[in-house]
């Protein structure tokens, strides 16, 4: 008897209570938050949301509305280029092309230069894994294990420099600007450099290391669609020749898209163009090597000039009225429904 | 030992064709002889694996899964390069994941059962080997042993019982982890083995028994025994099943007949399927129809990628060759098949699964952790021991429910009765049988009498009184009460009586008889030993009429010591009152009426009279008893004519009221849950009036009732006129409501369902094992199926545990409707199996049934929690999470789909790799498992107050195709705006710095981010209870996206590995863009406003009772709270409220249940008021 009597505490102790903990959690009666969608809130969010729209897509229209932007589809202007780059036996034959244009008015501020490639696959799974970052960030690497393939090496074993399909397929034009001044031709000063991010040209591109340039890509070739090597694209520039010229980074950087636009040059705002290009006659001298009749591509020159919503760009400022004003009309029949079916919810009290 | 020489021809074979066992042989002590036969040894393996099967057979289990076997098959199809569009680690991560969580889940589970198996295979009995007693485990014990089983020991075997220590071989065994039922049986040798006594004699045993092969049922058994040139019949009364346990028996020994698997124990136990709940099944089929899209979205693309390839890819070779081996447009076309399967896999990601088990197992823990659900008395919280069905509990139903123990708490009280016409036991204070919560007297003082038991208690000293002042009629009442019956006594020591009864009933009779003053303190075969008042009084017993279900009364003769030979008789008031003397009328009608009054508070009634009888009577009557009994042929039916002629013109003594006291809260519960629209059905191995008293004092049957039912045909034919008659009035009834309709029209164009669904009054449906046998054959049961669910209330008395599950299984078959299992005995294991859901209350009678279910408490009335509260939140909780997380996944991957048209169908992707694999794993999974563990619409308490709120699970509304759809739509809605909003403004924009926007990677990051927010937005509006959980995980998720972008995008990272980062510089470049801010800003408007206008408008105009629930709380709608008094619990207002402010409730309601008539839809049985909507 005396044993039992111990025991029973023991046990007791032995076995904390099972009830389960008094705490919110447990019992699932945390403090919350339980928004509702009342009326008040839904409407007051459809009303602000539609007037904030509608601000951001007119403030949007209007600075739109004073980019100045000229696009020039040379492809189609200078047809003789075309056909003779289509046929590729004809690769070292030079073509160069003059387009005359007309400004009408001034285009003021910073005037940018771009060339836009129509039906160019840039955006292609294949194409853009077609490159090797770690080559092009100046290491030794095997392009044999990278995704270069077909352009990694040249028959005899030799890498190519850069590899790949995107840097093989680089878009070569060179395009100059000429202002038709008073009967004299001013070439209008034009700047290669500070083009590309800055991350791109100090972190994600790097030359190889050596005491020279031409040295550091010795043993390797240049991609078969190149006139010249890498180590060639900018000879007056060391620091734009190599893997870290501009052009070369700005190409690098494949498009979303089978259309788009990749800047080429800046003007350079000094004598008669320190306040943009002045309204005149201009001619654009284009070395036309870069091949698009065959993929039944065309090619652009665009200048623009730029506000902080970037260049002419209608379409989010078009959306964002439309949107501005879908949403205001929400709030209007909402409102409407509302106050027309208040009186049906009297059911209640039947 | 040898061989019997005439052996039968009756079974030529031993085992059929198919290599069943057609019979069975067994000779005792004769191991060789039965090896032959090849019987299950006494093993019993509940486990699925061993060590070395384990991974082998649960990878194989695992792999079964559909969605398992898909990921596996994409990981395949990305370790080929050409097709390979997408990382192999995106796949990989998570499928191991998910496989190592199940496997180590799936590891424990069983680890439990080789624990528990190994415990009962290694149990101790005492096997007779060559003429010695041996010890040996459980699993060595071969059929043809001999054991010897002592007191108080299980079973261990089905055996045939050969001797005991009890005279007659006779010896006592309670049967209550077989059946559930607690009181002790008699088991009984035959007389020619009785004699075999101890081991020596038993050795040289050498009887073979012929009988029937293993089956489940309990109460059966066919056989002979063959000895010494003789055969003896063998029945169920000689068999001892493994699961009972010994007891007031010293020893006894016993012929193994059937081991392990064999037993009707294990053959009774269903097999243990693995339990699914609809929403898997239903999402098992979704992935597969998204498997579908996705073969078509594939086909669909890489028609495109051909055509692509052929039109504008074969003039851009110059640029970009086609890769080795492929020549044709057609094979890259089907190249890219495969590498648009590969990406747009993550429509169904892998942690969907993962998410779902998460979230049920969150839901488990609140069961386990619910305070509510915690009874103190027992220290027992609820438990969840499935942790996988938790939104089932959301959609029941049908309740299933055992009787003794589940409702009731199994003590059975003497608390009414009428003698000579006069009414005891009335409670001063009139508050009836709620006896523990109304104020009462002191109970009756019993102190002078030193037998009394001091548990017994009554209210009313009249009857005390009347027995101290020596009122005859009141003195032979409680004479009866100590004489007729079966019980038996153990006095440990001098005064401590304890009555072993047969039933609880007829304890808690005798029990008050001795409290009384009539203390039955002894018996023999031949005599009965009662105190009365002090006296000790020795009856002589000259006959036992016993109890059937047929007569429905029992009698005792018993000759007094003075000579007088008096016949007792307490049965069933139906069938005593017509054989009463007439004389008794007035006394009759003064009875009945007492009867009624206590059968209208629900407790069982007895009828007791008396009849004198003559001598030469007697002597006559005896004579050809005796002859009777001895009668070879149509024994029982003689027997029963002349039990049928001795009771008769009996004298009425009074009546008793005893009260099996309900289980606190079951009429409440009961109540709440029949106005959720769930049906409760009682099966229950209690007899049948038991049964429908239960019924009635646990409300489910009233007195309101139109009219209940009573099938208990014993023959197909009656069974079947029964069921069409209570059909043929439930149609008359509705017919003759006129509420309208004209249902013979329908009659004849519709199917006998649809108007049966119609039935407007409220029926109830009692059925008795023996016509349930019948009704479950297969031409009947969908008739008694469509019955039994007309009817509001169904019970099911004297029904086997396997019919419970038959039962169970019809409903299933039929209705496909989620059931509910709930019981306490082991009787109810196979119903607990058999059921969607079963629930074990951990109650008196062991925890076999525990053990079985999938959920565990240990009062009925937690039930309503389970189901309304937590149940309801599981349902809601788990259908947002599949909504949202179907949404998002067609969100984030349909863009791949819009984006291949621009991009050549080259299976390029839009985003970068490693926010796709990161994008369900870590940007996105938190906030909505958050949603899915805490999620509330309505407090817990309004869900008890509001029944009706339960109804969208059992219609299935939260989700189902079309909801799935809906999700699907907005997916693939929000993917479109996702993708285009931004190609519309890149196509032409410019940075502020003159440099080109539209590069590739500046696209991915904007559109991942914009999605990022656009899905996180959408979880704030789903999330409708915002805990700090939920605001830590929502807004973390996002601070994750920006912290995981801009490391990913850092230089470091790129400096290790160039090839893999790529993406270096571009957060900083791109989000510092104020365009891209400004699309990612227009692109979230555009996709949540009109979400945000449709749910409102929803709300405003059509809103659920939810939501009314919970805006009245909030805002206080006057009106609504108004209705809210009314609303309350009233079933009536309830449904007309539940069905006026959605139709399309009723709308499903309707196509769910097939009918057209639009009365015949009504949800609760109100059908003229629910449908004015």
């Amino acid at each position: 008897m005396k044993n039992k009597k111990s025991f029973a505490p023991q046990e007791a102790e032995a076995h904390p209570s099972r009830c389960p903990d008094n705490s919110a959690f447990k019992q699932q009666r945390l403090p919350a938050w339980k928004p509702q969608l009342t009326i008040a809130t839904v409407l007051s969010t459809f009303f602000l949301t539609g007037a904030f729209c509608l601000s951001v897509g007119i403030c949007l229209i209007l600075s739109a509305n004073s980019v100045k932007e000229i696009q020039i589809n040379y492809s189609d202007k200078c047809s003789d280029c075309s056909k003779l780059r289509e046929n590729s036996f004809n690769w070292d034959i030079e073509c160069l092309c003059s387009i005359d244009f007309t400004l009408k008015e001034d285009m003021l501020g910073d005037v940018f230069m771009y060339y836009g490639l129509q039906n160019f696959y840039q955006n292609h799974r294949r194409y853009v894994i077609s490159r090797s970052d770690a080559q092009l960030l100046g290491r030794e690497v095997n392009v044999q294990q990278s995704y270069c393939a077909p352009f990694t090496t040249y028959k005899n074993g030799t890498p190519m420099a850069p590899c790949g399909a995107i840097a093989n397929s680089m878009f070569n034009d060179t395009i100059d600007l000429f202002y038709n001044f008073n009967s004299s031709v001013i070439q209008v000063p034009l700047l290669k450099t500070g083009n590309s991010w800055w991350t791109d040209k100090n972190v994600k591109f790097r030359n190889p290391q050596s005491h020279n340039l031409s040295s550091a890509f010795a043993g390797t070739a240049r991609p078969p669609y190149w006139q010249k090597p890498v180590y060639l694209l900018d000879e007056e520039n060391e620091r734009n020749n190599g893997y870290i010229n501009d052009d070369f980074i700005i190409w690098m950087r494949v498009s979303a898209f089978a259309t788009f636009k990749n800047l080429y040059r800046r003007i350079s705002r000094e004598r008669h163009f320190a306040d943009g290009l002045p309204a005149g006659n201009y001619t654009f001298h284009i070395s036309y090597n870069f091949p698009v009749t065959k993929f039944k591509g065309k090619k652009y020159v665009i200048l623009s000039t730029m506000v902080w919503s970037g260049g002419s760009n209608p379409f989010l400022g078009i959306a964002y009225v439309v949107c501005g004003a879908a949403a205001t009309l929400t709030g209007f029949i909402i409102t409407a429904i509302h106050l027309k079916l208040r009186k049906k919810k009297t059911y209640f009290q039947k | 030992m040898t061989v019997p020489r005439e052996m039968p021809e009756k079974w030529p074979r031993v085992r059929g064709p198919g290599g069943a066992e057609e019979e069975r042989r067994v000779r005792a002590n004769a191991r060789e002889y039965n090896e032959k036969f090849q019987y299950a040894s006494n093993c019993i393996k509940t486990s699925k694996y061993n060590i070395v099967t384990f991974l082998p057979v649960n990878l194989f289990e695992q792999f079964q899964e559909v969605a398992n076997t898909y990921f596996l098959f994409l990981l395949i199809l990305q370790l080929i390069p050409q097709i390979s569009s997408l990382s192999w680690f995106t796949t990989i991560v998570p499928l191991v994941l998910v496989l190592t969580i199940t496997a180590v889940k799936d590891a424990t589970d069983d680890y439990f059962r080789h624990k528990s198996d190994n415990q009962v295979n290694n149990r101790q009995s005492q096997v007779l080997i060559s003429g010695v007693l041996r010890q040996e485990q459980w699993m060595n014990v071969r059929v043809g042993d001999i054991i010897k089983l002592e007191n108080n020991q299980f079973v261990a075997a089905d055996l045939l019982l050969l001797s005991s220590s009890e005279p007659h071989g006779l010896c006592y065994i309670e049967t209550a982890e077989l059946d559930g039922e607690t009181n002790m049986k008699v088991r009984q040798a035959i007389p020619v083995t009785s004699e075999l006594g101890d081991t020596s004699k038993l050795a040289l045993f050498d009887g073979e028994v012929i009988c029937e092969p293993p089956n489940n049922k309990l109460d059966k058994f066919g056989g002979t025994l063959y000895w010494k040139e003789n055969k003896y019949p063998l029945s169920n009364q000689n068999m001892l099943l493994r699961g009972c346990v010994l007891r007031n028996t010293e020893w006894c020994f016993g012929l193994v007949i059937f081991a392990g698997p064999d037993t009707k124990l294990m053959q009774n136990s269903g097999r243990t399927k693995f339990k699914r709940t609809s929403i898997d099944r239903l999402m098992n089929t979704l992935v597969l129809w998204i498997f579908g899209f996705l073969v078509c979205m594939g086909v669909i693309l890489a028609i495109g990628n051909a055509i692509w390839e052929h039109e504008v890819g074969v003039c851009f070779q110059i640029y970009l060759p086609w890769d080795e081996g492929v020549h044709s447009a057609f094979f890259s076309g089907f190249l890219s098949f495969w590498s648009y399967i590969i990406i747009l896999n993550t429509v169904v990601p892998i942690s969907l699964y993962v998410s779902v088990e998460v979230i049920r197992l969150g839901h488990s823990y609140f069961i386990n952790w619910d305070k509510k659900m915690y009874c103190a008395k027992r220290r027992t919280p609820a438990e969840a021991r499935t942790t996988t069905l938790n939104e089932e509990l959301g959609q029941v139903e049908y309740i299933f429910s055992d009787k003794t123990g589940t409702l009731t708490q199994n003590i059975m009280v003497f608390s009414k009765c009428s003698v000579n016409g006069h009414s005891y036991g009335d409670v001063q204070d009139m508050l009836g049988h709620k006896a523990e919560l109304g104020e009462r007297p002191e109970p009756v003082d019993f102190s002078f009498n030193p037998l009394a038991d001091p548990r017994f208690q009554f209210w009313d000293p009249s009857l005390l009184e009347a027995v101290k002042l020596g009122d005859p009629h009141v003195h032979e009442f409680f004479r009866l009460l100590s004489l007729c019956h079966t019980v038996m006594s153990e006095e440990k020591s001098e005064g401590e009586l304890f009555y072993k009864a047969q039933s609880p009933d007829e304890g808690a009779l005798v029990t008050a008889a001795r409290n009384f003053g009539f203390v039955f303190r002894s018996r023999t075969p031949k005599t009965i030993t009662v105190h009365e008042l002090g006296r000790a009084i020795t009856y002589q017993l000259l006959a036992i009429l016993d109890f059937n279900n047929i007569r429905k009364r029992m009698s005792v003769i018993v000759r007094s010591p003075e000579g007088k030979i008096r016949l007792y008789c307490k049965g069933a008031d139906t069938i005593l009152l017509e054989r009463l003397h007439p004389t008794n009328q007035d006394l009759t009608n003064v009875t009945t009426d007492h009867l009624n009054e206590y059968a209208g508070e629900g407790l069982r009634t007895l009828v007791l009279a008396y009849k004198d009888l003559e001598e030469s009577y007697y002597e006559d009557w005896s004579e050809r008893l005796h002859r009777a009994s001895g009668a070879p042929e149509a024994r029982e039916d003689r027997l029963a004519r002349l039990y049928d002629e001795v009771e008769h013109d009996m004298m009425l003594l009074g009546a008793t009221a005893i009260e099996d006291k309900l289980q606190q809260g079951v009429p409440e519960t009961i109540a709440i849950l029949t106005l959720a629209n769930i049906k409760i059905w009682v099966l229950t191995g209690d007899k049948q009036e038991t049964a429908v008293n239960i019924g009635y004092s646990c409300k489910m049957l009233t007195d309101d009732m139109t009219e209940v039912f009573v099938v208990t045909g014993h023959t197909v034919l009656e069974v079947r006129e029964e069921l069409r008659k209570a059909r043929e009035k439930m149609m008359d009834a509705s017919r003759s409501m006129g509420n309208g309709f004209s249902y013979q029209e329908k009659l004849s164009s519709t199917k006998l369902t649809s108007v049966l669904e119609a039935i407007a009054g409220e029926y109830a449906l009692v059925i008795n094992g023996h016509s349930l046998a019948h009704a479950l054959e297969a031409d009947m049961e969908v008739e008694f199926l469509e019955t039994a669910c007309a009817c509001k209330a169904v019970i099911c008395c004297r029904v086997t545990p396997l019919q419970k599950a038959q039962v169970v299984e019809l409903v299933k078959k039929y209705k496909k409707a989620v059931t509910l299992a709930i019981g306490d005995g082991a009787n109810d294991v196979s119903m607990i199996k058999t059921a969607h859901i079963g629930v074990g209350i951990s109650g008196q009678e062991g925890i076999q049934a525990v053990l079985a279910s999938d959920y565990s408490f240990s009062q009925f009335k937690f039930l309503q929690r389970l189901l309304l509260v937590h149940g309801r939140w599981s349902y809601l909780r788990m259908c947002k999470f599949l909504c949202y997380f179907f949404y998002k996944n067609f969100a984030f991957t349909m863009v791949h789909f819009w984006f291949g048209f621009f991009c050549g169908f080259s299976a390029q992707t839009v985003y970068d790799q490693y926010f796709i694999t990161l994008y369900n794993i870590v940007y996105t999974s938190l906030p909505v498992l958050a949603m899915g563990v805490f999620d509330q619409d309505v407090p817990e308490q309004r869900s008890m107050e509001y029944p009706k709120l339960y109804e969208p699970g059992q219609l299935n509304l939260l989700f189902n195709k079309r909801e799935f759809f809906i999700c699907i739509a907005q997916g693939i809605y929000t993917s479109v705006l996702m993708f285009f909003i931004p190609y519309g403004v890149f196509a032409d924009a410019t940075r502020d710095d003159g440099a080109q926007l539209a590069d590739y990677q500046s696209f991915a990051v904007t559109v991942a981010t914009s999605l990022v927010i656009v899905v996180s937005v959408q979880i704030g509006l789903d999330t409708g209870f915002w805990t700090a959980i939920n605001h830590f995980f929502i807004w973390g998720s996002l601070a994750a996206y920006f912290a995981i972008l801009f490391a990913m995008h850092s230089d470091g990272l790129f400096q290790m590995f160039p090839n893999q980062f790529r993406f270096v510089g571009n957060a900083q470049n791109t989000l510092a863009q104020p365009t891209v801010w400004l699309t990612i800003a227009l692109t979230t408007v555009v996709c949540v406003m009109p979400v945000v206008a449709f749910r409102f408008l929803k709300l405003d105009l059509k809103p659920e009772l939810s939501d009314t629930v919970r805006y009245t709380q909030l805002e206080g709608f006057g009106e609504l709270i108004m209705s809210g008094k009314n609303m309350r619990l009233s079933s009536l207002a309830l449904s007309g409220f539940a069905a006026r402010p959605s139709a399309s409730w009723i709308e499903t309601l309707r196509k769910k249940k097939g009918g057209e008539g639009s009365t015949a839809c009504s949800p609760s049985g109100a059908p003229d008021k629910t449908l004015k909507v």
